[in-house]
C-alpha cells in the first residue's frame, strides 16, 4: 500500500538509501557532536562584531544619535536603511513556511526550519534601528497604547509608523510560535536520543513533554495550517505597511502607489538570497547533501531570479512615472538624484541596478541554477544590491529638498552608525551559530513524512508500478 | 494517581501499522494511543478520533482581534481623546484597517497555540510516560489499554501476528505530571514483565 504516489519524473527530495533512524542520525548527529573549528571561530567572530556594536549603542544612547552623521535633510540614514534591509531579509522564512505550506510544496521542508530562525534573528536585528533611533530609548514605551497620566494621551492609529509597530511585533511573534510550535517535536527526539544528564533536562524542557501522540500530530497538523493561513497575509502586511512609511508622505521618491508590491517582491527577494547564502553553508558544514539538495537550490534561484525581475520592473516604472507625471520635483530625484551616475549617489543607484537586476538574469540559464560558486556569489550580491535599494530610496530622496540654501553636507555615517550596523550583524550571526549549534537546522519530522513519497530509495522502486498499463495501476492505487 | 496496565507493540513500517490497526479495533481492543515519529496521515481516522476544532478556536480568538482593536482605536479616537489629526475625521476607519489585521493574526495566533499547548497538555517541564524512547525516532508504538479481562499473551501475540516487532508490557500512571526527563534512570515507575 502507498499512501501518497508521487510521480518518479520529480526530482526526489531527499537522497539516499535512507531509513526513518537514518534520518534522525543524520540531521541530529552535528548538535550532539562538538563543534568544529571553524564553528568556533565564526562564531567568536560573531560575538566581537556584537561587543562593538553594543558600544555602538551605548555611546549612541550615551551622547544621542546625533553622533551618527545624520544632518539637516539626512534625517534617516543608515539607520532606517538597515531596518528595512532586516525586515526585508526576514521575510523568506515565514513566506517558505507558510505560503509554500499553503501552495503544497514538498521542497520546502529541507529548508523551512533555518529560513524561519533566520527570519526571527532578522527581525530581531531589523527591531534595534526604529528603538535607537527614537534618540531617548528608555521612552521607547511611549509607542505602545495604553491608559497613562499624560492626559491620556494616546498613540496616533493613524500614522503609518504606528502601524509598524504593531505589525513588527506581530511578525515576531507569530514567527516564533510558529518555528517553535514546529521545533516541539524534533526537540523530543533530540531529548530521547540524549546520553548525559544535562542533555535530557534542557531538551525536556524545551520538548514541553511531548510523546508523539496522534491527536497531539492531529492537532499540531491543524495548527501550523492555521497559522500558515495567518502567516500568508501577514507577511505581505509586514512589509506594505513598512512601504507605507514611505509611500504616505509626500517626498518625492517616496510618494508612489507602486510602492507595497514593490517592497514585498524585493523582502522575498532578499530574504531567499540571505536563505541561500546562509543554507550554502550549513549543508557544507553539517553534511546535509542529501537533504538540501541541488533541487532545493534551483528552486530558490528560481524564486530569486522571478522577484528580481518584479523589482527590476518596479525600477523602470519609477522611472517611467518620473518622466511621464511631469512633475519636476519627481523627475529631479529619479533622473538626477538616482539614474544619473553622476550625481553624488548615481553610484547607490547603480550598484543597486546591477545587482539586483541585471546579475539575477543568470539564474535563466539551468546550469548556472545549478551552480553553487555562482549561487553563492550571487546571492551575497543581491543582498549587497537589496541593502543599495533601500539607501537610495532614502538617501537620494531626502540629501535634496525643496529649498537648496539647505542642500548641505554630502552625507556619509560615522564609525558609530556603521558600528551598530556591524553589531546587528554580530547578533545575527551569533544568534544563528548558537540555533544551529543546539536545535535540528531541518525540520526532521517533516523530512520523515515526505521520505517514502519523495525519498529517493522509495522513488527507485516506483519503476516497476510506472510501467504497468494505466487501468491496473489506477485500480490498485486509486483510493 | 491511578495505574493502569498496558501492552505495547512497536511496529517499524506504517504500511503495516495500519491494517494492524483495523484488526486491533475489530478485536474489540481499546487502542490507548499511537505514538509515531511523524504525522501519519489517515490515522487519526484509523483509529476513530474525531477531527480537532483547534481551527474553530482560532477563528473565535481572531474575532476577538478584530472588535478589540476595532472598538479600542475608536474609543480611543473618537470618545476618550478625539485628537486633530490634519482635520481628518475623527472616525478614520480606513487608517484603522492595517492595526486591525494585525491584531486580528495576532489573537488568533497566539491563542491557538496556547489552546494547542492547553489541550496537548504541553508545557516546558512536562513529563509524560514513554512507551518506548525510539516512539520519536523511527517506530509507531500502539499501546493498548487492558481489562481485568485482557489475556496480555495473547493480545501480545496478536500484536506480533500483526507485524508488530516489538512487544511488551508495561504500568503507567494516566496523564501527566511536573517532573524531570534526567530523573529518567530512577525509575519514576516501574516496569514490569507479565511473565507466563
Amino acid at each position: 500500500m502507498h499512501l501518497k504516489y508521487e510521480s518518479q519524473l520529480r526530482e526526489p527530495l531527499v537522497y539516499g538509501k535512507k531509513t526513518y533512524h537514518d534520518v534522525t542520525e543524520e540531521i541530529i548527529r552535528p548538535i550532539e557532536a562538538k563543534p568544529g573549528k571553524l564553528w568556533y571561530v565564526g562564531f567568536y567572530i560573531a560575538v566581537a562584531l556584537l561587543l562593538f556594536g553594543v558600544y555602538s549603542v551605548y555611546r549612541d544612547v550615551t551622547y544621542g544619535i546625533g553622533q551618527w552623521n545624520l544632518n539637516k535633510t539626512v534625517g534617516w540614514g543608515w539607520d532606517i536603511t538597515n531596518f528595512v534591509w532586516w525586515v526585508g531579509i526576514g521575510h523568506a522564512g515565514t513566506l517558505i513556511s507558510a505560503i509554500l505550506l499553503l501552495f503544497r510544496q514538498g521542497w520546502r521542508t529541507g529548508v523551512n526550519r533555518a529560513a524561519e530562525a533566520m527570519t526571527i534573528f532578522a527581525v530581531m536585528c531589523a527591531g534595534q534601528f526604529p528603538i535607537f533611533h527614537m534618540g531617548r530609548v528608555w521612552l521607547a514605551f511611549f509607542i505602545m497604547p495604553y491608559p497613562n497620566t499624560r492626559g491620556p494621551v494616546w498613540v496616533n492609529f493613524n500614522s503609518p509608523l504606528l502601524w509598524d509597530v504593531f505589525a513588527i511585533s506581530t511578525y515576531f511573534t507569530v514567527s516564533v510560535l510558529f518555528w517553535y510550535s514546529g521545533l516541539i517535536p524534533d526537540m523530543a527526539t533530540v531529548r530521547d536520543r540524549a546520553k548525559t544528564k544535562l542533555r535530557k533536562y534542557l531538551y525536556g524542557i524545551a520538548a514541553f513533554g511531548w510523546t508523539g501522540s496522534t491527536k497531539h500530530w492531529q492537532r499540531i497538523e491543524s495548527l501550523s495550517l492555521v497559522l500558515a493561513g495567518l502567516a500568508t497575509p501577514l507577511v505581505l502586511s509586514v512589509h506594505t505597511i513598512v512601504s507605507m512609511d514611505f509611500a504616505t508622505s509626500v517626498i518625492p521618491g517616496w510618494h508612489t502607489t507602486i510602492f507595497p508590491p514593490y517592497f514585498v517582491a524585493g523582502a522575498v527577494f532578499s530574504g531567499f538570497a540571505m536563505t541561500q547564502s546562509l543554507l550554502l553553508v550549513v549543508r557544507k558544514v553539517y553534511h546535509l547533501e542529501d537533504y538540501i539538495t541541488m533541487g532545493h537550490i534551483e528552486a530558490m534561484n528560481k524564486i530569486i531570479v522571478l522577484t528580481g525581475s518584479i523589482v527590476g520592473v518596479a525600477y523602470l516604472t519609477e522611472l517611467f512615472m518620473g518622466w511621464y507625471s511631469q512633475s519636476k520635483y519627481e523627475g529631479y530625484t529619479f533622473w538626477y538624484s538616482r539614474a544619473n551616475l553622476f550625481s553624488p549617489y548615481g553610484w547607490s543607484y547603480w550598484g543597486m541596478m546591477t545587482c539586483n537586476v541585471m546579475v539575477p538574469q543568470i539564474f535563466w540559464l539551468r546550469k548556472a541554477r545549478r551552480n553553487l560558486f555562482i549561487t553563492f556569489f550571487v546571492s551575497v550580491l543581491v543582498n549587497i544590491g537589496m541593502w543599495f535599494e533601500r539607501f537610495v530610496i532614502i538617501v537620494t530622496s531626502i540629501y535634496r529638498d525643496y529649498l537648496p540654501s539647505s542642500w548641505s553636507v554630502y552625507y556619509s555615517p560615522s564609525i558609530w552608525e556603521i558600528g551598530f550596523y556591524l553589531g546587528t550583524f554580530g547578533l545575527f550571526f551569533t544568534c544563528f551559530f548558537l540555533f544551529s549549534k543546539y536545535a535540528p537546522v531541518i525540520a526532521v519530522h517533516e523530512i520523515k513524512y515526505v521520505l517514502k513519497t519523495s525519498g529517493e530509495s522509495y522513488k527507485s522502486n516506483m519503476g516497476s508500478i510506472e510501467k504497468e498499463p494505466v487501468e491496473e495501476f489506477a485500480h490498485e492505487y486509486a483510493h | 494517581m491511578a495505574k493502569k496496565k498496558f501492552v505495547v507493540g512497536c511496529f517499524d513500517n506504517e504500511e503495516i501499522l495500519f491494517p494492524a490497526v483495523k484488526k486491533v479495533r475489530t478485536a474489540g481492543y481499546k487502542i490507548r494511543d499511537v505514538y509515531t515519529p511523524f504525522p501519519v496521515h489517515g490515522l487519526d481516522h484509523a483509529l476513530g478520533l474525531r477531527e480537532t476544532s483547534l481551527h474553530t478556536a482560532g477563528f473565535i480568538y481572531g474575532i476577538t482581534g478584530t472588535a478589540t482593536a476595532l472598538g479600542g482605536i475608536s474609543w480611543i479616537l473618537t470618545y476618550d481623546w478625539p485628537l486633530n489629526i490634519g482635520g481628518k475625521p475623527h472616525f478614520a476607519l480606513p487608517a484603522w484597517i492595517p492595526i486591525t489585521f494585525e491584531l486580528t493574526v495576532l489573537f488568533a495566533a497566539v491563542g491557538m497555540v496556547y489552546t494547542f499547548c492547553y489541550l496537548c497538555q504541553l508545557a516546558p517541564f512536562v513529563k509524560k510516560h514513554h512507551f518506548h524512547p525510539r516512539a520519536t525516532d523511527d517506530l509507531f508504538v500502539m499501546v493498548i489499554e487492558c481489562t481485568d479481562k485482557t489475556n496480555v499473551d495473547d493480545l501480545k501475540g496478536f500484536l506480533t501476528n500483526n507485524g508488530a516487532i516489538e512487544t511488551d508490557v508495561q504500568v503507567a500512571e494516566e496523564g501527566w505530571w511536573w517532573g524531570r526527563y534526567d530523573k529518567d534512570d530512577e525509575k519514576t515507575l516501574e516496569k514490569e514483565i507479565v511473565a507466563a
